[in-house]
């Protein structure tokens, strides 16, 4: 039965029409945006949730007892409110704001890490991950004396599921693995992952950086213990992200920066700090993005996740069929549960030139190690050109990379 | 013919070639086909001790002479890289070692292909012209004091 307040699903060309970036030519050519999975383009939603915020609310957060704090500081807690529930969190107290999924990492890895693991404890992570996933650990088994254990990839570009089992002991301390591969698309089992990790009493962190702009993700579903993501690839801004903790856990970490707005009383003898979620939110946080991320989520639950996955699922397959149809060209990273990211090389060219000679066509993809330098080695290539979709990407622009791709192979070869 | 106005004159070649391709694509296409063309550089200098950093292809420079004149090979693993340092060596190379030293290159503006590249690119290509430049002013300095 169809409401009154859900008018049904709505044409692509509408859909379109909410983005004002992607109507503009590029090179002479209308703009065809295939790097979404670096950062996701803005509907007019979030831009006016941004100027909206600006020319009526702008006011600092907390503590503010004339009208336009407390607007500002109703419509930042309401985010929170709005993201604890898109996420499933039981509580918005479990919804930490961040700089992004790098910020809420280190967050995890500093506070979490520095205050529960010691020397010879081990933090589990997978070699597909991104360098925000890799670095953190790494400065933090330096500092305490810890170690990084890595599992392994296979050929097709899945997590092998019996290493990562084996892996898994009475020193793992942390599991932290990435839900989704930036680099390849690759979906983690992740339900399955959690549930062995758990049975082991061990946390499990995921990084769902690449995973929340293509489907639903609730935390307690998933039972998982952190997750992280940034808004500005779920068409919300740049510089916000949220960290999910659970509650339990948060309240029993230290803080992680200090300053304003963390604490409860400072003496110069000793300071006491706030609750969660403030604990860990030092300074003035980042009002309008909290707030235009608000709206992103709005936006994508109004467009509706099942045509989200349905969009992005037909542009895969449609992608994948096409451009094996094209000599020359060699899929990287063919897992078995993909997301609507294809990662590939032309020939032998390198990526920097098909991507260079692609934005000459108007036609905008990533090129390079895509922050997974690790990753690039295992499969022994130095980059990859990586075209990644959205729901307001179309067949038509499919075509056109096709077209573009015949054409660069053929000057590169 | 002094070598300064070789050098000039090389350019200038470069840039009436460039002028005959009114689509970018084609220029495109001219820049990997003098890549293409570039000599071999010799297998000891694809080390990093002959790469420049601040590209984020590989580019390796091999520096070289006859007698006070420039005979500089380079590689890349990219092949728009490949060209742009091949444009830069069809222009360098047979000139005076203390010419390229004090060369300002200018004629890249001309060609417009700077304002086509990315940034990162232009940093790429900048980080060459440096290379090219510091090897030549060394290459220079030694002939002084060896006279």
């Amino acid at each position: 039965m169809q409401d009154s307040q859900n008018p049904g699903p709505r044409s692509l060309e509408s859909i379109r029409a909410d983005f004002p970036a992607l109507h503009q030519e590029v090179n002479g050519q209308p703009l065809v945006y295939l790097d979404n999975a670096a950062t996701a383009q803005k509907p007019r939603a979030v831009l006016d949730a941004i100027s909206n915020y600006y020319e009526r609310d702008n006011a600092n957060v907390h503590r503010g007892v004339h009208t336009l704090s407390q607007r500002a500081t109703d419509a930042y807690e309401g985010a929170r409110e709005r993201i604890a529930r898109f996420l499933g969190a039981s509580s918005s107290r479990e919804i930490i704001f961040t700089k992004g999924t790098t910020d809420a990492i280190n967050l995890v890895a500093s506070s979490f890490g520095g205050s529960k693991l010691g020397p010879g404890d081990e933090v589990l992570i997978s070699e597909m991950e991104h360098h925000a996933n890799i670095v953190p650990w790494q400065l933090l088994c330096e500092r305490i004396g810890a170690v990084l254990k890595v599992v392994p990839v296979s050929a097709e570009g899945d997590l092998i599921y019996e290493e990562f089992q084996l892996m898994l002991t009475e020193r793992t301390k942390l599991v932290s693995l990435v839900h989704v591969s930036n680099s390849l698309g690759t979906i983690n089992p992740v339900r399955q992952i959690i549930a062995d990790a758990h049975s082991m009493g061990i946390p499990v962190m995921l990084d769902g950086a690449q995973a929340i702009p293509h489907g639903r993700v609730n935390v307690s579903d998933l039972d998982v213990d952190f997750y992280c993501f940034s808004s500005h690839k779920l068409f919300g801004p740049t510089g916000f992200g949220v960290l999910y903790g659970k509650a339990s856990l948060l309240e029993d970490m230290p803080p992680y920066q200090g300053g304003g707005d963390m604490i409860e009383e400072v003496d110069f003898e000793g300071t006491t700090f706030n609750e969660i979620p403030h604990k860990f939110e030092a300074g003035t946080p980042h009002m309008a993005g909290a707030i235009a991320t608000a709206a992103a989520i709005e936006y994508v639950e109004e467009v509706g996740f099942d045509f989200v996955a349905k969009q992005e699922l037909e542009l895969l397959a449609y992608a994948t069929n096409k451009l094996k149809s094209i000599e020359g060209i060699r899929i990287i990273g063919e897992a078995k549960e993909k997301a609507s990211v294809i990662s590939f090389l032309v020939g032998s060219s390198h990526p920097y030139d098909v991507g260079t000679i692609l934005d000459k066509m108007g036609i905008a993809v990533r090129t390079g190690h895509h922050c997974t330098q690790p990753l690039m080695k295992r499969f022994g290539v130095p980059g990859t050109v990586r075209a990644s979709f959205a729901f307001y990407n179309t067949r038509a622009e499919v075509d056109r990379l096709a077209e573009a791709l015949v054409r660069v192979s053929g000057m590169l070869s | 013919m002094s070598t300064e106005t070789n050098l000039t004159s090389r350019a200038q070649e470069l840039v009436t070639e460039f002028e005959m391709f009114d689509d970018w694509m084609d220029r495109y296409q001219y820049v990997i086909n003098l890549g293409g063309e570039l000599q071999k550089i010799d297998e000891g200098f694809r080390t990093d001790a002959y790469r420049i950093h601040g590209c984020q292809s590989q580019v390796w420079l091999q520096p070289g002479s006859e007698g006070t004149r420039i005979q500089f090979k380079a590689d890349s693993d990219a092949q728009i890289t490949k060209g742009l340092i091949a444009i830069l060596l069809r222009v360098v190379n047979g000139a005076e070692a203390k010419d390229v030293a004090n060369a300002d290159l200018a004629f890249l503006e001309e060609l417009e292909l700077k304002e086509h590249l990315s940034p990162t690119r232009k940093n790429g290509l900048d980080s060459m012209i440096k290379q090219i430049r510091l090897y030549a002013a060394a290459m220079a300095a030694q002939s002084q004091t060896s006279k």
